[in-house]
């Protein structure tokens, strides 16, 4: 029984499965002790070169961490939080093109098909190699507009004061035990900063990977999208396999100014053992629209919500979320969406698949302020069970403090019809093909929302996780 | 050797209950056969059963295409044989393209010894066939992008099944109502279909209570199936007769038959009101 793509002893009908699975060796150059301290916590500062801010910062983050208690809710977290590598720095220096980055990192990106998918479409590339960008073009007409990509460390160095105006002001250090710890140890993540009126048509990318045993992975991703802008943003993880648990926690934050739009899109495709514990959250305001694509397939325990606060009238946010739990996998994901003025509308759309064992679960916030009058806001979410050891649960959360709102819930939960895989089945498709093709099916809504590349990589994950899941 | 299906004494069960007790059918290559009934007789069940759904349950009985047995084959390897059953409902597949959805079909029925993940024919020579086909029904073509019988009108439902029979060009067709919820000008353009395959080319089963169907396409043989046995055989005359007098004689002649019949639609609507 195929349920885990990432084990490379399965025959690969695909011909592209083992490029998901391959462990290149790298030689760290830097790599802080295991554990968690405010001696290893002021030596990761120390060893970015960081100003004395970003370090104070990082040890108030660590106090709030150490005080906050673990959630209750969500999933079951078995983690030792001393027995985790916080920090590794994999090459020198940043490479500015392709022939500076070391070859070890390279085959990993060859075999990842970055560069050439970059020759086919993608202008701009950061692509995370363990902690650090190691990687990073930008076409010159981006820079010549004023727009800003870089990986976070850098930014920090070259553009203090616009990070230090935004970081922790959407997701403060204080939100939630795993903010804090991103807070004090994060490392890498984009920086994207759109001036006003400046519309990107093509989308931003970067690719991320977990390579060393053990390691945590805390990207921190800052994106300010300036008055009148415009950009979309695509993050997409592939993830190899290790035996022992791995944690990525990443904070993203998100600003979008009056009139600006911003699409952020993410497929994660993590290993079967890591801990995901993810807070995204974006701030919209007056006619400003926030939109997050959020795959989730993969990783032992995800907990993700992308957020949607809507500052200011006219604004909107949009959340499509997707989950795919397989054996052993816990898919806790949704949204959340805090309209705080008026005349702002919201949707959320989640799908979730489970099958052999796997628990997908909805877990949505819908809240309206006191004074949001005239608000909408619509959540709609379907599960799809593939047999019977698997389970889904819904858990939304209404809070209305407004009478002149419109908020809508849709939910429905089902099984793969037998009619369904009878009527494929009898033009000549087999069972798995058939169970496959209504999955993709499913999640058609979200796969036509990516760009062409990813919605590709998408099905080819899903038939392999569908491979021999029925029957 | 002429493609022949060829069905022997089959009892068919569904939860228990018996539906089908003792069909004798046997389709060859240029045939058409009608399969007429009043309600409850066993009609639709037939039909699936030759394709192989897994609800019902095969008690007794053989069935063979070519001398291969089917009864142990699922219904995508019966439909890499050469069966084709157009459904009389057919049911939506959310978010799955008509076009997609056929081009892997047409792909697996035309190469048999397609393993699963191997390429699906070229794209490019799909889709003018597909067009071809599309425009001889009258169909859009924006049709093959939308989902899979995915808030299809009756009428369309039944020409997408049509395009399909056409596309995958079986052995044998087994045609459910196809008919029913199709304008006479449809049902001309579906029998046109149905002739440029070429009626010789494959052996037809038209399950139906209208003629519309039959007056384009004139069975060779007409089979009258009631309480789950086909009790009479006869040519095109006898589809005629059932047409414009109904089951009166036939419901007289065979009144075993007609009890068991009774008894089935009675524990069917037990079953509904339930």
């Amino acid at each position: 029984m195929s349920t885990d793509i990432l084990n490379p002893t399965l025959a690969d009908p695909i011909g592209e499965i083992n490029k998901y699975d391959f462990h290149t060796e790298s030689k760290p150059v830097f790599r802080a002790q295991k554990g968690l301290n405010a001696e290893i916590v002021s030596q990761i500062s120390e060893m970015k070169n960081e100003p004395d801010w970003m370090r104070q910062f990082r040890l108030e983050a660590l106090e709030i961490f150490f005080s906050k208690p673990m959630p209750k809710w969500g999933g079951n977290i078995a983690l030792d939080f001393q027995d985790i590598y916080y920090y590794l720095k994999p090459a020198e220096h940043q490479g500015k093109t392709w022939e500076d980055v070391p070859e070890e990192i390279k085959k990993t990106f060859d075999r990842l098909g970055i560069p050439e998918a970059e020759k086919k479409f993608l202008s701009g590339v950061k692509a995370q190699f363990e902690s650090e960008v190691v990687y990073g073009s930008l076409k010159d007409d981006l820079a010549k507009k004023g727009v800003l990509f870089t990986d976070t460390d850098s930014a920090v160095r070259e553009h203090p004061e616009i990070v230090q105006k935004y970081l922790a002001t959407v997701i403060p250090s204080n939100d939630n035990k795993f903010a804090a710890l991103n807070s004090a140890v994060w490392s890498g993540g984009s920086f994207i900063y759109v001036p006003p009126g400046v519309k990107i048509d093509f989308p931003l990318q970067a690719y991320f990977r977990i390579n060393a045993e053990r390691m945590g992975q805390f990207e921190r991703t800052l994106i300010i999208v300036d008055e009148g802008a415009s950009v979309h943003y695509v993050e997409g993880c592939t993830a190899p396999m290790y035996s022992s648990e791995s944690l990525h926690s990443a904070v993203v934050e998100i600003v979008v100014k009056r009139g600006a739009r911003c699409r952020y899109t993410t497929i994660q495709n993590w290993a079967n053992n890591i801990y995901n514990l993810v807070t995204k959250r974006a701030m919209a305001y007056a006619d400003a629209t926030m939109e997050w694509i959020d795959g989730n397939l993969g990783s032992r325990l995800t907990m993700k919500y992308p957020s949607v606060y809507m500052m200011e009238p006219g604004a909107r946010g949009e959340v499509l979320s997707i989950a795919f739990a397989g054996a052993g996998q816990h898919q806790d994901a949704g949204a959340k969406l805090v309209h705080c003025a008026p005349n702002t509308s919201g949707q959320i759309i989640s799908k979730s698949i489970s099958k052999n064992g796997g628990r997908a679960s909805y877990r949505g916030l819908v809240k309206v302020e006191k004074g949001a009058k005239n608000v909408k806001t619509n959540v709609v979410c379907d599960a799809l069970i593939l047999d019977a050891k698997s389970r889904s649960d819904t858990y939304p959360y209404i809070e209305i403090a407004e009478q002149d709102v419109s908020v809508g819930h849709e939910a429905s939960v089902s099984r793969i019809g037998e009619e369904q895989l009878f009527y494929l089945m009898s033009r000549g498709l087999t069972e798995d093909e058939a169970s496959a093709m209504i999955v993709n099916g499913f999640i058609e809504p979200l796969v036509k929302e990516l760009p062409m590349e990813y919605a590709v990589e998408m099905n080819r994950l899903i038939q392999l996780q569908m491979e021999g899941s029925v029957g | 050797m002429t493609d022949t299906l060829k069905i022997d004494n089959l009892h068919v069960s569904v939860e228990g209950k018996p539906i089908l007790r003792g069909v004798n059918l046997t389709i060859r290559r240029g045939e058409t056969h009608a399969l007429m009934g009043p309600n409850g007789s066993g009609k639709s069940t037939l039909g699936l059963v030759i394709m192989g759904h897994p609800k019902y349950q095969v008690t007794a009985g053989t069935m063979t295409l070519n001398g291969e047995n089917l009864l142990d084959k699922s219904a995508d390897e019966r439909a890499r044989l050469g069966l084709f059953y157009a459904f009389q409902r057919p049911v939506a597949i959310p978010g799955v393209k008509l076009a997609d959805f056929l081009r892997h079909a047409a792909t697996n029925v035309r190469h048999p010894e397609r393993k699963e993940g191997e390429e699906l024919m070229p794209m490019r020579e799909f889709r003018r066939e597909l067009k071809g086909k599309m425009e001889q029904l009258r169909m859009e073509s924006e049709f093959a992008r939308r989902y899979v019988n995915d808030g299809f009108s009756g009428g369309e439902m039944k020409r997408a099944e049509i395009l399909q029979l056409a596309m995958l060009q079986p052995k044998i067709a087994i045609l459910d109502e196809t008919d029913s919820g199709l304008d006479a000008d449809a049902v001309r353009l579906a029998s046109q279909s149905i002739a440029e395959i070429g009626r010789e080319k494959m052996g037809l089963l038209i399950i139906t209570h209208h003629d519309k169907l039959l007056e384009h396409n004139p069975p060779d043989f007409t089979h009258v199936i009631l309480g789950g046995r086909i009790v009479e055989t006869g040519g095109v005359e006898l589809a005629n007769e059932l047409h414009t007098q109904g089951y009166d004689r036939i419901r007289q002649a065979y009144p075993d038959a007609d009890e068991a019949n009774r008894k089935m639609v009675e524990k069917e609507e037990a079953a509904a009101v339930a």
